[in-house]
């Protein structure tokens, strides 16, 4: 058999070469035929998810508590220290000096990232803004969400806090952020559907592996940006799902 | 910390009884962070996250294995915590606004979410995830929760 590969349509588009670089790495590590198949947005992905037509999956926590409790799914490794944290930030020259003193009306750039966003609206809570009294611009990229807020398209932007990291200083020094979350336990995981089950804790020990292999496993993490893989048991999985249930109306 | 506080006696559900002093004094909610919190089905404390621990003003080891109403303010209406647990038993979501009371007697408001934490169909606890509520609606609690005190006024507390 051969099986499907998929990311969640939220990662960098600076890793594309990378997780085919993966892809690659995988398939000669397992001695199994891997397809690498990208979906660019989320409908597509769920759809293909739904036909069965996926194996593994490097999914958002959203996805990961439909793949998990519905699918059948087990999350087996987690990136090392890459919390999905979310930044809300204005322009320099915006009056807005706390969240509080935003008002109903507000204009919001994001990107289709769905734990951002959720992380984002819950730090707009104080202010009482929700979605029914706010506008929200959806863009493609962080860059572009940046770059709405600099020329006053937007009144403030969500970022994931990597991104917002790596923006350049040009544009960063423009951007003044008002709340960083530290939620710490939110993140994307790593998952193997139950077709697969009996492949299960080969994957987990080649992926958790990778950081102490050799120079090629650890090139391979770094055309991913990560730093190496944990593996997640089933109780961290279903405690983040709890958590990500709780902060879903 | 001029404000010595006054004493209030708790009695909860399960008859414990306590005395606890409080002071009319806020601590701002932490911007960014959740306070999240397990506890086992009797609702005894089995896990803390560090702003749990850090907004409570204990220690972990003085929370792990304490009920979850160690943090009950006097000022919260019985009735609040009636709908949660009866909420949560039915196996559903509970949302409300709560005034937690911290070791020093100051107190913190935050936006709670409690569910059920469900295991091969059986619920083995509870996680409690608290976020920054908003004032508008932490002012409207205020006058609310006291008003419940007030009709509650009478039955042991």
């Amino acid at each position: 058999m051969t099986a499907v590969l998929t990311v969640s349509p939220d990662f960098s588009h600076d890793h594309i070469a990378g997780w085919y670089v993966f892809n690659t790495w995988l398939q000669r590590r397992l001695d199994m035929r891997v397809h690498l198949e990208l979906f660019y947005d989320f409908p597509s992905q769920r759809e293909a998810i739904d036909r069965g037509a996926v194996d593994l999956i490097y999914a958002n926590p959203f996805d990961a508590a439909t793949l998990v409790r519905e699918r059948g799914f087990t999350a087996i490794a987690a990136p090392a220290a890459k919390p999905d944290e979310a930044v809300v930030a204005v322009s320099n020259g915006s009056p807005v000096a706390h969240v509080e003193d935003l008002r109903a009306g507000t204009r919001i750039a994001v990107t289709i990232d769905p734990d951002v966003n959720l992380i984002g609206m819950i730090m707009l809570e104080p202010a009482d803004l929700n979605r029914e009294n706010t506008t929200t611009l959806h863009v493609d990229n962080y860059v572009i969400v940046a770059k709405k807020l600099l020329r006053g398209e937007a009144d403030v932007g969500f970022f994931l806090k990597e991104a917002y990291d790596d923006l350049s200083q040009v544009i960063k020094r423009e951007l003044r952020v008002l709340v960083t979350s530290q939620i710490s336990v939110i993140r994307h995981v790593f998952l193997v559907s139950p077709r697969l089950t009996e492949h299960r804790d080969r994957i987990t020990e080649a992926l958790v592996g990778m950081s102490a292999g050799g120079e090629r496993d650890r090139g391979v993490l770094e055309a991913l940006g990560v730093r190496g893989w944990e593996a997640i048991g089933a109780e961290d999985t279903e405690f983040m799902i709890d958590l990500m249930d709780t902060l879903t109306d | 910390m001029d404000d010595p506080g006054r004493s209030h006696a708790l009695r909860h559900h399960d008859g414990a009884e306590r005395t606890v002093v409080v002071r009319d004094e806020e601590q701002p909610y932490p911007d960014g962070k959740l306070i999240v919190s397990r506890t086992d089905p009797a609702g005894v404390i089995t896990h803390g996250n560090a702003a749990f621990v850090e907004m409570s003003g204990y220690s972990i080891d003085e929370l792990i294995g304490q009920p979850h109403y160690i943090l009950r303010h006097p000022d919260m209406p019985r009735a609040a915590f009636a709908d949660l647990w009866k909420t949560v038993e039915r196996g559903e979501k509970w949302h409300g606004y709560v005034k937690n009371l911290r070791k020093d007697g100051s107190y913190y408001w935050v936006y709670a979410t409690v569910i059920p934490n469900v295991r091969a169909g059986v619920v083995v606890g509870y996680t409690s995830v608290r976020r920054k509520p908003s004032r508008t609606r932490v002012t409207e609690c205020i006058a609310l929760y006291a008003k419940m005190r007030a009709e509650e006024e009478g039955a042991p507390t």
